[in-house]
């Protein structure tokens, strides 16, 4: 019999010389439920993540912003699904994750639980949400399990389109009335600091951190990769012309980063815990989808059936 | 009522490659499967053919026993063309 401490250290070196961890290979327990919650929490951020931008197809000011918020819509399933494949090869069943999401015992992303009140904000979700989201998805294209690194490396593909067009949105208010203007500043105010929160706590107090940069799962902490956000997007900002809603926000040349100030740890625990904004109205929109759409997936079995019971019937008649 | 099955995605990216491997998707038969691997795995001209196989008929070599399945290979050094010592002069070959 195989001992498992010697299985644990054959893994641990596989790791640590860069070779990926492929579904049927040997695994601790923990490193695959550790990658099941974390894959599954992916795959609903992205399904979720499609409610507040579906909220503004059919009010989109232009056809082309309409058919480009659509596109990105879409592929936010798409990358749901990508996710879900990936989560599937550790031997779970897609229907038992579902029920997680819905049962309230798996998280997704808490960003979703901000509304989208203004056209403004279906840009500041593509600039802000979906860059931030870049920034932590760059950086799993190199996790060590080769299912998830492989569908992040189609994500990240797809990502840079859903930036650029929020971006160009903002620039295009940036540009108008005062009233645009306006809108822009408010969106960007409500959205900037969720969007910081979207790295997690900090590193201090990430619980699963440690054991997961060292089975390479994660290859950056929590604030590392939110001062590499913030770093880039205060140029962005300016091309914009507005001003980030941080009064600490300033250039640390010591350091070479910016500062930037406390996160309001209390809100984003409040809303992980389910009481922010829109958490009942994103699961109430999640469940009522699935309620309503059982009919489809069993019709669907049933005609297939019917039809697989016909051909074996006429390929026996002839 | 039963869950649609799993099936495994193959996509030729274009003529003269072979199928590759993509991911999988749930479908409640090969026509849907196909029609889905579409929407998911080809938004962007991915591919021009699709393979769906569902999942429960793909057969899988075990990795705790590749060590004993790929040994043979592994003392062959003559299958390669450098293990022939030919002078530098010579061309073409
Ligand atoms: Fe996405
Ligand atoms: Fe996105």
């Amino acid at each position: 019999m195989v001992d498992i401490t010697s299985l644990e250290k054959k893994f641990q070196e596989r790791i640590d010389s860069e070779i990926k961890i492929e579904p049927k290979d040997w695994m601790p327990d923990a490193y695959r439920k550790t990658l099941i919650r974390q894959i599954s929490q992916h795959a609903h951020s992205e399904i979720v993540g499609m409610l507040p931008e579906g909220n503004w197809i059919t009010r989109a000011p232009s056809l082309r912003r309409k058919v480009a918020l659509l596109a990105k819509i879409q592929d936010e399933a798409g990358h749901g699904l990508y996710l879900y494949s990936a989560c599937e090869t550790l031997g779970v069943e897609r229907e038992d994750l579902i029920d997680q999401l819905h049962s309230g015992k798996a998280k997704y992303s808490s960003i979703f639980n901000y509304p989208s009140t203004t056209w403004a904000d279906i840009g500041a979700i593509g600039w802000l949400v979906d860059g931030a989201a870049i920034m932590n998805q760059v950086m799993l294209c190199r996790t060590s399990y080769g299912p998830y690194s492989r569908a992040m490396v189609r994500i990240c593909k797809e990502e840079s389109f859903h930036q650029r067009q929020g971006y160009e949105i903002l620039l295009t208010l940036s540009r108008g009335s005062e009233e645009q203007k306006a809108m822009l500043q408010d969106a960007v105010n409500r959205w900037w600091w969720p969007s910081l929160m979207m790295f997690g706590p900090n590193d201090k107090d990430s619980t699963h951190s440690a054991q997961s940069m060292k089975w390479k799962i994660k290859r950056k902490s929590n604030d590392e990769l939110r001062q590499q956000f913030v770093d880039i997007t205060v140029g962005q900002a300016k091309v914009l012309g507005i001003t980030l809603p941080d009064p600490d926000l300033k250039w640390n040349e010591e350091r070479g980063h910016y500062d930037f100030g406390e996160i309001d740890w209390e809100e984003f625990w409040n809303v992980v815990k389910g009481n922010g904004p829109c958490n009942r109205e994103r699961m109430a929109a999640r469940k009522k989808a699935a309620a309503e759409g059982q009919w489809v997936k069993d019709a669907a079995i049933a005609y297939a059936e019917k039809q697989r019971k016909r051909k074996t019937e006429t390929s026996r008649v002839a | 009522m039963k869950n649609w099955p799993l099936w495994e995605i193959f996509i030729r990216s274009k003529q003269g490659l072979h199928h590759k491997h993509v991911g999988s998707l749930h479908a409640a038969d090969e026509k849907m499967a196909i029609e889905n691997a579409r929407d998911v795995y080809t938004r962007r001209n991915e591919g021009i053919s699709i393979w769906v196989v569902e999942s429960k008929y793909i057969h899988a070599s075990s990795p705790d026993e590749s060590d004993s399945l790929f040994d043979p290979a592994n003392d062959k050094v003559y299958r390669h063309p450098t293990f022939y010592n030919l002078p530098d002069e010579l061309e073409h070959i």
